[in-house]
């Protein structure tokens, strides 16, 4: 190994500036002559806009423009767009309304977008924006999940009947329904999956500047994917063309899929500084945020799982219903449909599966990915169903796991819902998780906190998720606009340095470590002489960006291949200058030798030989720096099990996480701390998630978790430290042999959590979060 | 609209501000130290936690003239000659951050914690007292490891 090199835990480049304050987020930027925009929105979740009149707005100190739907439309900015299509069973592709980035004569959410003040200062922009008029003929609203789609039921959008964007069966019914008439016994469960506000730290952003001289916009984003942003506001929104137009991710404050999508901010502000011809800045507050970000989850669903007298899982079969908000965000409908269905096998051999997805319009945000993206969903349901037939089946929740697994000598695996395993022991991950939540001696714990009037309960999880998102032809088949593959460039320059462009995106992953790690491990260059470049389309070549645990697999490995080829050329180089053949010329640790001889030049030198080509000869051509691009074979499977340990307060309600421990297999690590960390941070989100945070809309649709003081993040006296490992497997289509790491803790974390406090109680179920009210009332009942 | 002035990072500064201007908008907007965040406009996230006068405040709950001659240190201010102040140290030796955007806020109120409860701090007073920072990328597993390390190196 390398020093600093592959699997060191090498200290993060990019730490140095966040922690003396000389971070650069997109809020940071202050442009000389810019304006400052404020959106008004609507405080009605559903409502017709008969009339807007903005003249004591215009007329108002500092204001520069009041502009509307109607100036949009003018102007020919075309309206967001869903990129990936289902077909619903009716054989037609989902419902799509037209989602304009300013209101045209309707609102469909509180928080949606109506008008925009650009004005000399925020104050005045504020200020103007409450003397803009909107006369709104107010609407029945649509809330609730589960009964949007219902006869009766107020409709949104023409273009849906009774609300309904798709129904998407998937499956053999025929044969899951015969499974089930002959099972010995069948479980079912019905469960919601709560609704989650992401909440990155940093609050969306957009700063735009347009040169008249160039025709050129440059628009600072708080985006996860640069060149996605780039790519559909030229194409779809016609923004302006794609080389006229550059978009920067400078550093970003946290993404979780939250920061994947192109919004009306985003391109209200790239519009509008053309059209007021003044750089234009707009930062969103934390209500904004709560409103108007896309939101996770939100799904009801039914559970059944068919078993014969082993507990052996024959068949199961779910109903869902998704909630996709008032209009469709950027991958919506890929959410609920192929990032959740096709994880419903889970870590077991059942044979047959059946999933019916019914996604629905209401009048609330627009639900898009959130960290994990449908795979969460589908975890929670099936561990959660998993528990339940344990307990109809008189098995101990880990033995019924264990006797359903796919065994580690069946990868690759097929499974019965479109997706192939590449690589996976789940019994080894299951048993060292075991062992480090000394699962055996949870009776005696349990009594010990019995005699302190405790209820102390045990939950496992063992989840599978698909990352490394994701081969192009596989998504192509799907219905996605895109090709998902990643790019990078690899550049010596003449003294020997090395910048690395990448097409992902760091907003918290430490790619600017990980990412020159590798290059360090397969160059030979040290650590500090290597540059990660991310995030700027005038900078880097085209590239997808940051999301479903892929730059390292994805982006990590086109780094790889543009270092393989800078191998190639070098050889050639010192071919060259050492006066041998090119086959004769070896490479390793950073030099390149005449094999057989003590002749070597160090690959510094190479690089430099390449700028300064007096003697090449016709054909060797000069420079040092390659491109690569890689696009998966298919996706990366990181699997493990999850134990979480929780003492109840039944008097109280109060949970606390007394253990709570994690084994992953993510393939080989490259830098076991930012792993390490990325398991913490996940768990975190997933407990969060099963505690503490629910998004809650009254039924006239306001959001009444609209702040910190009403809607609750974990905060760091609500969680313990944990215990994590690895239980590592190879994937043997990653040529790094990684499968990624950012989303599996949100994914493992709910069900776990969920499992233990049912486990405590002795209740089939309860429903997240489970905050001490919710708890409370169960315990109530509990047989404990 | 008044004027202000104040000693920030050992440097005396002054500036016109409003009323209701507060001390996060005048460090971020016109002393241009934008290392102080703001994550929220509730007093939840302490993402724009500065010392005045030795202690912990969130900026964005003190208005600017409240500060008015005052001692005010913002994280730029923290690190001495290029050297990293321990605490800051020990959040970089123990990852204790990821996207940074919290980072600021938690270095200065880790820093708080200490000087208050000393170097031997326990780790469920220094996960109460963090309760007024919101972290949503480590789970704070090793913001409460670096808190820990730093103490220690601040004591010795």
């Amino acid at each position: 190994m390398a020093e600093n090199g592959v699997g060191a835990s090498v200290r993060r480049k990019e730490d140095h500036r966040f922690l003396t304050g000389k971070g650069s987020y997109t809020d940071d930027l202050n442009v000389v002559g810019q304006t400052h925009a404020y959106f008004v929105r609507s405080p009605h979740a559903h409502a017709t806009i008969n009339n807007i009149n903005t003249s004591a707005a215009l007329a108002a100190d500092g204001v520069v423009a009041v502009l509307t739907g109607d100036d949009l439309a003018a102007d020919g900015i075309g309206p967001l767009i869903c990129g990936v299509s289902v077909t619903s069973d009716d054989g037609e592709p989902h419902r799509a309304p037209v989602h304009s980035a300013l209101a045209q004569g309707k609102v469909n959410y509180v928080g949606d977008h109506v008008a925009v003040v650009i004005a000399e200062t925020l104050t005045e922009a504020k200020d103007a924006a409450e003397k803009v008029e909107v006369d709104y003929g107010i609407l029945p609203a649509v809330t609730d999940t589960a009964t949007a789609a219902d006869d009766g039921q107020e409709q949104i959008h023409e273009v849906a009947p009774n609300n309904q964007c798709f129904n998407w069966p998937f499956g053999d019914k025929a044969a899951v329904d015969a499974a089930f008439e002959s099972a010995h016994k069948v479980s079912s469960l019905d469960l919601v999956n709560n609704r989650m506000v992401t909440n990155p730290m940093e609050p969306r952003a957009a700063v735009g500047e347009y040169n008249s001289g160039t025709e050129e916009i440059t628009l600072h984003l708080t985006t996860q994917n640069p060149h996605v942003h780039r790519l559909v506001m030229s194409a779809f929104n016609q923004l302006a063309p794609e080389h006229k137009l550059r978009v920067v991710g400078p550093d970003v404050g946290g993404g979780f899929g939250v920061k994947i999508f192109v919004y009306s901010e985003e391109l209200v502000v790239g519009w509008a500084c053309r059209k007021v011809n003044r750089p234009v800045k707009w930062t969103s507050d934390r209500t904004e945020a709560f409103l108007a970000d896309a939101h996770g989850r939100d799904h009801v669903a039914h559970a059944e799982m068919a078993m014969d007298e082993n507990g052996t899982f024959v068949a199961m079969r779910v109903n869902t219903t998704a909630n996709l908000g008032a209009y469709l965000s950027t991958f919506a409908t890929m959410v609920p449909s192929y990032l959740y269905a096709f994880l419903l096998a889970g870590q077991y051999s059942t044979p047959l599966i059946y999933s019916e997805v019914k996604a629905v319009f209401t009048n609330t945000a627009p639900v898009d990915a959130a960290r994990g993206a449908g795979r969460p969903e589908a975890t929670f349901l099936l561990e959660r169903l998993v528990d339940v037939c344990a307990e109809d089946m008189g098995l101990d929740p880990a033995e019924i796991r264990r006797r359903n697994f796919i065994p580690v000598d069946a990868f690759p695996y097929q499974t019965p819902v479109v997706q192939c395993y590449d690589s996976g022991d789940y019994n080894a991950a299951l048993d060292k998780a075991l062992a480090l939540a000394d699962y055996e001696g949870f009776a005696g714990r349990a009594e010990e906190a019995k005699s302190r009037g405790k209820y102390r309960g045990i939950g496992i999880s063992s989840y599978v998720e698909a990352c490394g998102i994701a081969p192009s032809a596989a998504v192509g088949q799907l219905g996605a606009g895109v090709g998902l593959w990643e790019s990078a460039q690899v550049r010596f320059n003449p003294t020997g340095n090395v910048q690395v462009f990448t097409g992902t995106h760091s907003h918290g992953q430490g790619h600017e470590t990980t990412f020159a790690q590798l290059v360090t491990e397969q160059l030979g260059v040290p650590i500090e002489n290597i540059e990660v470049i991310h995030g700027d389309t005038s900078k880097t070549q085209f590239g997808m960006g940051t999301y479903g645990s892929r730059s390292l697999a994805v982006g990590g490995v086109a780094i790889a291949k543009a270092c393989e080829k800078l191998i190639e050329k070098g050889k050639k180089i010192a071919a060259h200058a050492l006066e041998a053949a090119v086959g004769d010329i070896e490479f390793s640790d950073g030099n390149f030798t005449v094999a057989g001889t003590d002749k070597t030049m160090n690959i510094a030198e190479v690089a430099f030989n390449a700028y300064v080509p007096h003697s090449y000869p016709e054909g060797l051509e000069p420079g040092f720096d390659e491109n690569a691009f890689f696009d998966p074979m298919n996706f990366s499977f990181p699997a493990g099990t999850h134990i979480c340990e929780v003492e109840v307060d039944p008097d109280t309600g109060v949970v606390e996480i007394v253990k709570y421990s994690a084994v992953d297999d993510f393939g080989k690590l490259i830098n076991p701390m930012i792993v390490e960390g990325q398991v913490h941070g996940g768990i975190v989100h997933g407990v969060g998630q099963a505690l503490l945070e629910g998004c809650q809309y009254d039924s006239d649709g306001q959001l009444i978790t609209a702040s910190y003081m009403d809607y609750a993040m974990p905060r760091a006296d609500n969680v313990p430290s944990f215990d994590v490992d690895y239980a590592p497997t190879n994937p043997p289509h990653n040529p790094l042999g990684v499968k990624g790491c950012g989303e599996a803790g949100a994914i493992g974390a709910p069900p776990a959590v969920i499992n233990a406090i049912s486990n405590a109680l002795g209740i089939k179920h309860i429903d997240m979060p489970a905050t001490p009210e919710n708890v409370w009332r169960a315990a109530q009942t509990a047989t404990s | 609209m008044q004027t202000v002035s104040m000693n920030v990072n050992g440097e005396p500064k002054s500036g016109e501000v409003e009323d209701r201007t507060l001390l996060v908008e005048f460090l971020r907007e016109q002393l241009r130290l934008t290392g102080t965040h703001v994550g929220c406009d509730t007093s939840q996230c302490g993402a724009c936690v500065v010392h005045v006068n030795g202690v912990s405040v969130k900026s964005c709950t003190m208005l600017a003239v409240q500060a008015d001659g005052g001692d005010v240190t913002t994280i730029e201010g923290l690190a001495n000659n290029g050297e990293l102040h321990p605490m800051q140290q020990a959040f970089k030796d123990n990852h204790g951050l990821q996207c940074g955007f919290c980072t600021p806020g938690m270095v200065m109120s880790a820093i708080d914690i200490v000087n208050r409860n000393g170097s031997d701090v326990d780790e469920a007073t220094v996960r109460k007292e963090l309760e007024g920072n919101i972290c949503r990328c480590t789970g704070y597993h090793n913001i409460v490891k670096a808190v820990h390390a730093g103490a220690k190196n601040m004591g010795g």
